[in-house]
């Protein structure tokens, strides 16, 4: 027989009750004044943002010539970085619909925030395919509207299937987060000391009064959302993979592009989730909330989507080789010993051997050790989309279009830039909102009690 | 009488789910038919409790997710095929296949959004007043307490004898809710 297999770690650690749980996750958006640590992220944010402002007022009076970007790479960062992205928020979303069908209540203490991660995200990567068009003014022919052209958006193109998933996907993200809020708006009203406060929140809180009835419906709404998220987030990488892989390009026109982006969206998503927990955690002291138990799992989910990808890399150069086709072949070689060759090693450093480190508990128990696994899976997915953009346009069929792309300043200050937006952005939401859903801590109290009263 | 039409109904505050749900069923074995239960979280079996039916939710979804996976193809076959038929490479001007994804992004986006109305606009919120909120202490059922409502409408309401049975249930206190 084999041993019992250890206990996991408990998702709450404390012994809290309704009042002290509520206290403690609204005391952090209520209590005066703002913390030192805040102040500091809040600053590097809203610098970075000034210096993404910067970045995007010349390209609007310059045009995109200021960007590395030329045929035949034509994509470059901005594309690159679009998708990179958008991979990062399906890991909210994966912990707030998936897992939400899949009854894991432990999602129930990072959910709120991986959701806020998710519109900041999707908000940071629409910026990119919309400076791209070169005319950002003309972003509306994108869309279908009667036009004195009489001209449709071709609809048999992914790039138009794209501006669909895109923009649903945002717009479920946000009103998915919002419902997920209402009754947690609901508790700050009813709490908050300020005139203020209790108006601003009152007007969100839309007259929430906790009626069972009203409870009832939104249970059955929150999970018809999360039902219709999950296919949602499974189609919307789905279709970002089709940008590529519908097209002939060697490197591009391959089937496992589907499934390998889904799997390094949740695999990078997760890595971004990580990286935002540790500090939180720490910084407002919630380890009794989000527990070892919380990183852990995460850790797990890091690793399984990581070999997922691991075996997209593998079945790209079993395919060039099994194909016997030269062009694909000549893009594996390329990709191993090109000019972009270091580009590739840096990925299958990143998502392939140091992540492997996760197999040992010490580094899933040790919350440096995780969060630094977590920032390597990062760069390497940054890396991963700049070899699927870069390495099949800068070599095509016909030498005669060869090429090579070097990004400039104005590339590199649109891309931390947008970390700017995204920080700004996440540490209002982390001043103004409860991070950690209220209400669904209450519930996962009550469902460990009863667990406790049955034992 | 003026004062009962004045008096909108009673609310009872216990201190945990458990009595709560025990009240709830004991009110309504009673013949109570106008309450209500206002808690801070979703309470499981509480619904049932009160006797509520279903919420008509899944339906109105279902009805939004159909509508827009069928507006979705229509405005595809119809732009691609009969308002400005282009012929690519001889591909078949209603290309199905390649309108899947559009028609299937349309019907999560107007399921989605009729699942968050119909869930808003069935509860009747936004709603800014309520008499509940008179009560000071109706504060709390946003946060740790579980209140239990009677409506004054209620045939067998009656302002003493059903103050008396909802504290004989374990209320820990009972207030008035004026109009």
């Amino acid at each position: 027989m084999t041993p019992e297999p250890a206990a996991p770690p408990p998702v709450l650690l404390t012994r809290h009750t309704y009042t002290s749980i509520t206290n403690k996750i609204a005391g952090i958006v209520l209590r005066e004044g703002t913390g030192r640590v805040w102040l500091l992220a809040f600053g590097i944010g809203l610098a970075l943002f000034g210096m993404l402002g910067v970045a995007i007022t010349v390209l609007l009076y310059a045009g995109i010539g200021i960007w590395g970007v030329n045929i035949p790479v034509a994509w470059g960062f901005a594309i690159t970085n679009f998708v990179w992205w958008i991979g990062i928020g399906h890991a909210g979303t994966l912990i707030s619909a998936i897992l939400h069908l899949l009854r894991q209540s432990w999602r129930q203490s990072i959910n709120r925030f991986a959701e806020a991660m998710t519109i900041f995200a999707v908000m940071c990567a629409g910026l990119f395919p919309l400076l791209h068009l070169g005319r950002p003014q003309f972003f509306y022919w994108l869309l279908p509207y009667p036009n004195t052209m009489s001209l449709w958006p071709q609809f048999r193109s992914p790039l138009v299937w794209d501006v669909f998933a895109v923009s649903t996907y945002f717009t479920i993200s946000l009103v998915f987060w919002y419902v997920g809020l209402i009754p947690d708006l609901a508790t700050l009203r009813d709490r908050s000391q300020s005139r203020i406060g209790r108006a601003v929140y009152g007007v969100f809180a839309l007259g929430w009064r906790g009626s069972a009835r009203h409870w009832q419906r939104y249970e059955m709404a929150y999970l018809l959302l999360a039902g219709l998220a999950t296919p949602l987030v499974i189609s919307v990488h789905t279709v970002v993979s089709f940008d590529f892989a519908v097209a002939q390009l060697p490197g591009w026109h391959s089937t496992v592009f589907p499934p390998y982006f889904v799997a390094g969206a949740i695999y990078s998503g997760f890595a971004m989730v990580v990286v935002l927990t540790i500090p939180l955690r720490a910084a407002y002291g919630l380890q009794d909330i989000i527990t070892e138990r919380h990183l852990q799992n995460m850790a797990k989910i890091m690793l399984a989507t990581g070999l997922v990808v691991t075996y997209g890399y593998a079945l790209e150069a079993f395919m060039a080789w099994y194909s016997d086709n030269p062009y694909e072949r000549y893009v594996q070689w390329n990709r191993l010993l090109g000019p972009y060759g270091w580009a590739y090693w840096v990925t299958l450093l990143c998502n392939v051997g140091i992540p492997q480190l996760l197999w040992l508990q010490r580094v899933r128990r040790s919350a440096a050790g995780l969060f630094l696994v977590s920032c390597v899976v990062l760069v390497g997915m940054w890396f991963e989309r700049f070899v699927i953009v870069v390495e099949s346009l800068h070599r095509d069929f016909l030498p005669s279009s060869w090429g090579t792309y070097w990004p400039t300043k104005w590339d590199f200050m649109t891309f931390f830039g947008t970390f700017g937006l995204f920080l700004t952005f996440f540490m209002l939401f982390v001043r103004f909102v409860p991070m950690i859903s209220i209400s669904e801590m209450r519930l996962l109290l009550e469902e460990k009690e009863e667990e406790q009263a049955v034992s | 009488m003026k004062t009962s039409s004045r008096l909108w109904g009673l609310v009872a505050e216990f201190e945990s789910p458990t009595t709560l749900l025990v009240a709830a069923h004991r009110v309504r074995e009673a013949g109570y038919r106008r309450i209500d239960a206002h808690v801070p979280f979703a309470i499981e079996g509480l619904p049932e409790a009160l006797g509520f039916g279903r919420t008509g939710i899944p339906f109105l979804v279902l009805c939004g997710a159909l509508l827009g996976a069928a507006g979705g193809y229509f405005m595809e076959w119809y732009g691609m095929a009969i308002w400005y038929p282009l012929n690519v490479g001889g591909r078949p001007l209603n290309s199905w296949p390649l309108f899947i994804p559009i028609t299937f992004e349309l019907a999560v986006l107007v399921g989605g959004l009729t699942a968050v109305a119909g869930m808003l606009l069935l509860n009747r919120l936004p709603m800014p007043y309520h008499p509940l909120f008179n009560v000071p202490r109706f504060a709390r059922a946003t946060q740790d307490r579980f209140f239990l409502a009677v409506e004054a409408t209620d045939a067998r309401f009656d302002r003493r004898a059903t103050a008396e049975f909802l504290r004989d249930l374990g209320a820990s206190e009972v207030s008035e809710v004026a109009r």
